[in-house]
């Protein structure tokens, strides 16, 4: 019997490894501090989820407090609201604008006038660079009841009152302001993929006769299904994410009821009420949710066929 | 011959029928994109011509469309509060160093990443997605920015979130697709070091991708005020975002100082104007940005984001 050439041990393909590519490891070196500074550590600062947290003792001295924390959570008269807030938000945010970012980058591509196709383009970015601080502002004068530009002519279609202040209202307004803000920044990653579809694939289509409907239909969506698919996963990962700063702002005493959600609320319990343990193990809860979704999407998306992220 | 003859006659109608409907799609189309534009272009327009309107205008409504009893007021007073222009100084700081430490940091995970001979690529690629998922929780962060002793320094707004992982991923993408593998080869028999290659190859091919990054964490840097609520106390370093939510947001507008303010009337359209101004001006920064990166801005989303 012959000896088979032995696999050189771990230890040695190792050492080989980082004499070839030593310095691609001093060149990572600096971000994976990072990542282990402002990433690692404080995720194994969600410990104090499950302890008693006391200053002096500090994080790990401190007594464990068992799954007291997320008993608290669940049993407090908030939580359901809290959790359906957010989802309601979320949810509502991802069903109406997910998909107009992609009829924009559809229609941009039907549009005859390349001068046309570029003003439009680049007017519908614009908003993504406002900042929320900005945004929120502008939606506060807009729909001031007494002076408001919008709340004036909502007036004159019945909806009256100051919409700031209804929780009804609250919903539309944040998402209503985030597709007028996002959808053309959405749109360029769609307009990017369509512009990538092979010509010959029209060419073909128009020796077939097809309407420019069918071409959308047959060519352009199936071309851009796999950009649509990582991004919706992207976007389900903002799902128990949805964003802190722009819902913090257009929080008031009168719309909390609605506008209250999970991340508002574990700053407010953390950073204002200094209940360091409860509010970690609200946020850790969060994280978790948000985890599964995504992983859960990615699956589905690659169950079905189209890919995933990773 | 009968039967071509029907046939072509019936092909021919069937083009021009098409074509109609092509005509109405297209219509269809443009007047959609049109809408579109209008409804994103008006707030704009409005705001602008807002600005540049007298208060009292503002106030009762004339302004719609174009400036009324033009006026650079709103301009001059906001350039004498002391609290917006220490916020724009601040934040101009931010946007300076913070952006330049965001592309550094990037690029030099990026760059590892995109090689293919790198043995550590999979499982470093695995814990960036992975953290790109499972962002930290505020009280944990917080303690561990308050252990470096970095509240209330800038550190704490730059070090926090000096890379994405998301950006970190479209950049190793985009080197992955457009630095041919033959120019590795040919630099490492020219004896080049690993550090020579990226400063002199791989950075000057990359333009695109670190106009987008530039532009991205610029525009971060600009508006994000979460970091300075929870990091920042002191009023003198507040970043813009931060004065900005207290002047637009919270209404303290100090306009005690203006003496010749008659009536509430009077004072609520000044403090308007104060409003519509200062949106105009802490936006124009990232705006003037744009246009210089956008030339390669649709190319460095294009390749960065068309997946492998």
């Amino acid at each position: 019997m012959k000896n088979r050439p032995k696999k050189p041990s771990v230890v040695i393909r190792i050492r080989k490894e980082m004499k070839r590519n030593w310095q691609l490891y001093v060149i990572i070196g600096l971000p994976l501090l990072y990542l282990i500074t402002f990433q690692f550590i404080p995720l194994l600062g969600n410990v104090l989820a499950f302890k008693d947290y006391r200053i002096k003792q500090g994080i790990w001295g401190s007594p464990w407090a068992g799954f007291k924390y997320f008993q608290q959570f669940f049993n407090s008269p908030q939580f359901k609201n809290l959790l359906s807030n957010t989802l309601l938000l979320s949810f509502g945010q991802l069903v109406l604008g997910f998909p107009l970012p992609i009829v924009l980058a559809l229609a941009l591509n039907e549009a005859l006038s390349p001068k046309f196709k570029k003003v439009v383009q680049t007017v519908t970015f614009a908003p993504y660079f406002i900042s929320v601080v900005v945004m929120v502002s502008l939606v506060n004068l807009l729909l001031d009841p007494h002076v408001g530009l919008l709340a004036h002519w909502l007036s004159q279609i019945g909806i009256e009152g100051n919409l700031l202040g209804m929780p009804q209202a609250f919903r539309p307004i944040y998402i209503l302001s985030g597709i007028w803000q996002t959808t053309g920044y959405s749109a360029i990653i769609y307009i990017a993929a369509l512009s990538s579809i092979d010509p010959s694939l029209y060419e073909a289509a128009a020796v077939d006769g097809a309407t420019r409907f069918q071409r959308i239909l047959h060519i352009n969506i199936p071309g851009i299904l796999p950009t649509i698919v990582v991004m919706l996963i992207l976007e389900s990962g903002k799902i128990m994410n949805i964003g802190f700063e722009k819902v913090f702002l257009l929080q008031n005493d009168m719309n909390m009821v609605a506008s209250e959600i999970i991340s508002t609320y574990v700053y407010k319990i953390g950073m204002v009420k200094a209940q360091y343990s409860f509010s970690t193990a609200i946020g850790l809860f969060n994280s978790v949710i948000n985890a599964i979704i995504v992983v859960t999407v990615n699956k589905i998306a690659r169950k079905v066929g189209e890919g995933g992220l990773w | 011959m009968h039967m071509t003859g029907i046939f072509n006659r019936k092909k021919k109608k069937q083009r021009i029928h098409m074509g109609m409907r092509d005509k109405t799609f297209l219509t269809i189309v443009h007047v959609y994109l049109l809408l579109t534009l209008l409804i994103i272009l008006y707030p704009l327009v409005y705001v602008i011509s807002a600005s540049l309107s007298a208060p009292h205008a503002v106030i009762s409504g004339q302004v719609w469309l174009f400036p009324v009893d033009f006026s650079l007021e709103g301009y001059i007073r906001v350039f004498q509060n002391k609290t917006f222009l220490s916020g724009l100084r601040n934040s101009f700081f931010l946007l300076f160093c913070g952006t330049l430490i965001n592309i550094t940091m990037t690029v030099l995970a990026a760059y590892p990443l995109s090689r293919k001979n790198f043995a550590a690529r999979r499982p470093l690629m695995f814990i960036f997605v992975f953290f790109m998922i499972f962002t930290p929780g505020i009280v944990p962060l917080y303690m561990v920015v308050k252990d470096l002793h970095l509240i209330n320094t800038y550190w704490a707004l730059i070090l926090p979130t000096a890379l994405s992982a998301y950006y970190v991923i479209i950049t190793r993408t985009f080197f992955e697709s457009s630095i041919p593998s033959a120019l590795y080869e040919s630099a490492r028999l020219d004896g080049a070091s690993e550090f020579k290659i990226l400063l002199h190859i791989v950075l000057p091919l990359s333009k695109p991708i670190l106009a987008v990054l530039a532009l991205m964490y610029g525009v971060t840097h600009w508006n994000s005020y979460f970091n300075a609520l929870l990091f920042i106390d002191k009023q003198e370093s507040f970043p813009l975002a931060l004065v900005l939510r207290q002047i637009l947001i919270q209404n303290t507008v100090d306009i005690t100082s203006v003496a010749d303010m008659k009536t509430m009337l009077e004072m609520e359209g000044m403090r308007d104007l104060l409003k519509y101004s200062m949106i105009v001006i802490s936006s124009i920064p990232i705006l003037i940005l744009y246009p210089f990166v956008q030339k390669y801005f649709v190319q460095g989303m294009m390749l960065g984001a068309v997946k492998e």
